[in-house]
């Protein structure tokens, strides 16, 4: 019998946060601007340039420390990390160290290890025809990214597969969006994620050798490498051969994971105190203006309206995740609060309506959807037909009732047409009354779609079934 | 107008007695004319200065300052023919308060060097006597004083750089408090020590151009505005002043009779003007020098990692990959004594190594600045020879890094303590100027000025003939 393996992971995310000015110098961010034209002495490297550091990029990391339960420093301090490559201008990465902004936490099911501010680096373009470095016939520089705020997360090894790194990665992409300091796209690298990975026999205590993958740019190509790399550990171990610590690269297009470098190669940072930055000292006016501009977050969300608006789970996550949806859920519950389930339903089927979109901008008030949910808690309207006026509304707006009664799609009740239309369907399906009084209650479809045919859809199917059991004396 | 100290140009203009632009003129000639090799750029033309108070008084600048379009290298072949798209904070002050750039002076490479023999452009010679060195590093700077090429220049101290060659050169040089004056444009030698100041003629001199220097820059995040206004110096006596002394510190082989002797001799004057020169104690300053040859290099090391190839200065063999690019670069850029700290930087900073040297060396430093704060309590100024020595000869200790390294025996302990420092000349030994170093706490500048001024007025030095 083969021994079952239980994969270990552990995240590092980078996030570049959305100020107006570069970490360390003025320069404005950008993105798809023709290269170096967001430059300066600074962020260029130029001898005699020193650093300042960007108020707003702390108090983005303190709100983000506040939105992860993190602990944060009283007093941080940057650090050097001392490297040679071309997109490093200086030689040097002012990040932190052993005084980070922030420390543990916790999002969803996975604990964080800590939080820090740092520079990004330029970015190289490399000439040629792969694109890439191997093969190029030249590598340029583009400075404009050099000097981005970013915000590095790290996660304790807490992640159990690929699949559960790629839905927290989601729900920490959703709360970083919602606290509004990083676009978090992926495709542009404005959210960028490693993942250092280890397995074990199952049951374990023990954490097998890590080797670390890294920058896979979307959510598919994470859970991809990451599955990979769990599969390669695994083939590795059950040959008998060891997991060498080293730091690879996931290609999405073969699938294959190649080493970047081994543990040998790996660099001394040669961390030390950066001396052109004083010290920060965290003040508590600081702490009340990141608290101030925290939102109420998606986790946060998701578990009250479970628990207060009894909202089923993935009604309450879909909602939660997406600000604007819960924005406009929550409109809607103010004209109409006794059905917050049948609110949110229909919310939902206004978003696969509305693509992407805002359901704030759209054509459809928020009281519309309220007074539609209404017209089917009274019955005046079946599911069908409401879906008919939904369409209405998202194409001209409008008032739902309105457009019940302009086009005919009110429910036809429980009166003598009804009874008369279930009578005469039973007449033209014979066969099936005699299945139904036989006990077989699956043959009532054809007597159902008769009455709706004949109603285009606008009677109940509940009171239809209890017509026909009447009339067939069950 | 040359042997008019720069106060007394800058008051001789503001009379209509001579004109900027010919004040200008006359110096830029005797800077053109320079034959100490004191200069790596002398300006063509007079550029347009500020209508400040200093009145459009030339001044020579340290090649480490950036200077907007004009060659600054930092002695450095890596940085050759390097002009940089903006002017550092404390030049393009001076200039606005009237003190136009006159040109840049020569100086040992990336500020490492107590000779100036580390130049990469060759050494400055010492215009007292042209086989010796001027010290340094801001040897250039010095002797274009002391020749009278310059009215005042700028220079920079990190571990003794300004007052050294000051001392070595018979003029005054003035270490600042640590973030009184902006490093912004300043290039790096080792961040946490390097300070801007004045090389002047004389004392009221020294204050007049660090007034203009002062105050808290938004680019450097390490300056501040200092607490006092700067005067200009006009004690004669020093009734009540407690001077301090550290015998123990003094009693050191290599320092030179003749230095004693004329610093003895410089205490026995302000005890005349009323003084009080009492003994103290500086149990940590013996570790001072090794604690700074760990951190100098340490940041050097890291600070000088731009210097790479891949944006401005030399770059060498792009062609044949990325490391033969740094590696040929660096090698071919920079000089013995350079690679030399980037050496010892890296290796104290290494993982593992750390702690033993970074770590311990950085202790040293919060001791010293705890002896300065308890001798403190005893006096109101500490003082010691500038320098052990006077000028010695070109090429003589080149070969003995430890020898030149203990040039900086007494001024060490005020730079890693942060604290300034002036160095006055108080006489003369085999022939060669000596200087009397004077220190105080944090900010003490005034205090400093007011007893330098005194004792300079003492003393009554004779300084080089530099008429003409």
């Amino acid at each position: 019998m083969s021994t079952a393996y239980e994969p270990v992971i552990g995240l590092e995310i980078h996030v570049q946060l959305k100020t107006r000015t570069k970490m360390f110098c003025g320069c404005e961010l950008s993105f798809g601007d023709p290269p170096n034209v967001h430059t300066c002495p600074v962020c260029l490297g130029l001898p005699g340039a020193l650093p300042a550091v960007n108020a707003r990029a702390i108090h983005y990391g303190l709100m983000i420390g506040l939105a992860l339960g993190s602990e944060l420093a009283p007093r941080s301090v940057f650090h050097r990390k001392n490297y040679f490559y071309p997109d490093l201008p200086k030689g040097y990465q002012i990040s932190q160290y052993d005084l980070p902004l922030c420390r543990g936490g916790r999002l969803g099911d996975v604990r964080i290890h800590r939080v820090h501010l740092e520079e990004d680096a330029a970015k190289l373009v490399h000439v040629g025809e792969s694109g890439r470095i191997h093969g190029s016939d030249a590598s340029i520089v583009d400075f404009n990214r050099g000097g981005t705020p970013l915000a590095e997360i790290v996660t304790e090894p807490d992640i159990r597969s690929a699949e559960q790194a790629r839905d927290w990665l989601q729900l920490l992409r959703v709360t970083l969006r919602q606290l509004g300091v990083s676009d978090v796209n992926m495709e542009e690298g404005s959210l960028r994620c490693d993942a250092n990975i280890s397995i074990r026999p199952a049951g374990s205590d023990e954490l097998g050798t890590k080797t670390e993958l890294k920058n896979m740019n979307s959510f598919r190509f994470i859970e991809q490498g990451i599955k990979a790399e769990i599969e390669r550990q695994e083939a590795l171990l059950r040959a008998g051969e060891p997991v060498v610590q080293e730091t690879l690269h996931f290609d999405p297009r073969t699938g294959r994971i190649t080493s970047l470098r081994s543990k040998e190669e790996a660099h001394d940072y040669r961390y030390f105190p950066e001396p052109d930055l004083v010290p920060i000292d965290i003040t508590d006016e600081m702490l009340e203006a990141a608290r101030a501009e925290v939102p109420e977050l998606p986790a946060e969300r998701q578990e009250r309206y479970r628990t207060q608006l009894g909202l089923n789970e993935d009604s309450a996550k879909l909602l939660a995740d997406r600000v604007e949806l819960a924005e406009y859920f929550e409109s809607v519950l103010a004209v109409n609060g006794s059905e917050p389930q049948a609110v949110a339903n229909w919310v939902t089927e206004l978003a696969a309506r509305l693509d992407e979109g805002d359901p704030a901008a759209s054509k459809v008030e928020p009281g519309a959807l309220a007074a539609l949910v209404g017209l089917l808690s009274d019955k005046a309207i079946t599911v069908g037909a409401a879906r008919q006026v939904l369409d209405r509304l998202v194409a001209e707006g409008g008032d739902p009732k309105a457009i019940v009664e302009a086009e005919g799609l009110g429910a036809i009740g429980g009166g003598e047409e009804l009874a008369g239309l279930v009578a005469e369907a039973i007449a033209a399906n014979a066969d099936a009354a005699e299945k139904i009084k036989a006990g077989n209650m699956k043959a009532i479809g054809p007597i159902i779609g008769h009455v709706m045919k004949a109603t285009k859809g606008r009677a109940d199917g509940g009171e239809v079934t209890r017509l026909v059991r009447e009339q067939l004396g069950l | 107008m040359i042997e008019l100290t720069a106060k007394q140009l800058a008051d001789a203009i503001g009379r209509g007695d001579v004109s900027a632009a010919e004040a200008f003129d006359a110096y830029r000639e005797r800077a053109a004319a320079d034959d100490l090799n004191a200069y790596l750029w002398v300006a063509e033309e007079r550029p347009e200065a500020g209508a400040g108070p200093l009145n459009g008084v030339p001044l020579a600048v340290k090649d480490l300052f950036c200077t907007e379009g004009v060659p600054s290298q930092s002695g450095s072949r890596i940085l050759e023919g390097y002009r940089p798209p903006y002017t550092a904070t404390v030049v393009r002050r001076l200039a606005e308060a009237g003190a136009p750039l006159l040109g840049k002076t020569n100086q040992d490479e990336f500020a490492m060097g107590s000779s100036n023999e580390n130049s990469g452009f060759g050494p400055v010679r010492n215009p007292w006597d042209r086989e010796r060195v001027p010290g340094g590093s801001s040897g250039g700077s010095a002797a274009a004083v002391a020749a009278g090429s310059a009215p005042w220049a700028l220079g920079t101290d990190t571990g003794g750089s300004i007052r050294q060659p000051a001392a070595l050169c018979g003029i005054v040089g003035l270490k600042p408090t640590y973030g009184t004056v902006s490093r912004y444009g300043m290039i790096a030698f080792a961040s946490s020590l390097d300070q801007a100041g004045p090389l002047t003629r004389d004392v009221t001199d020294a204050a007049l151009l660090y007034a203009h220097m002062v105050g808290r820059d938004p680019c450097d995040s390490t300056s501040l505005e200092h607490p006092e206004a700067i005067a200009l110096p006009s004690s004669e006596r020093l009734d009540g002043l407690r001077i301090g002394v550290p015998r123990d510190a003094l009693a050191h082989e290599g320092v030179e009779p003749g230095v004693l002797a004329a610093f003895e001799a410089t205490l026995a004057r302000a005890e005349e003007l009323g003084a009080a020169v009492v003994d103290i104690a500086l149990p940590h300053a013996d570790h001072a020098l090794s604690a700074y040859y760990v951190i100098a290099p340490a940041e050097a090391s890291s600070n000088l990692a731009r210097f790479d190839g891949v944006r401005y200065g030399l770059r060498r063999d792009a062609d044949e990959g990325l490391l033969a690019m740094y590696t040929h670069t660096r090698h071919d850029g920079f000089g013995p004594e350079v690679k030399r700290r980037i050496l010892i930087g890296t290796y104290a900073l290494s993982s593992g190594y750390y702690d033993a040297y970074y770590g311990r060396a950085q202790q040293v430093r919060t001791r010293i600045a705890e002896d300065f704060r308890a001798a403190f309590r005893e006096c109101d100024l500490v003082a010691t020879p500038t320098s052990p020595t006077v000028a010695f000869k070109l090429g003589e200790r080149v070969d003995d890094p430890l020898a030149m390294y203990l040039g900086d025996l007494f001024t060490i302990p005020f730079s890693l303590a942060g604290l300034p420092a002036i160095s006055i000349p108080c006489g003369l030994s085999e022939g060669l100027p000596v200087g009397f170093q004077l220190g105080g706490p944090a900010f003490s500048e005034n205090r400093i000025l007011d007893a330098a001024y005194a004792l300079e007025q003492a003393i009554g030095f004779t300084p080089l003939e530099v008429g003409g």
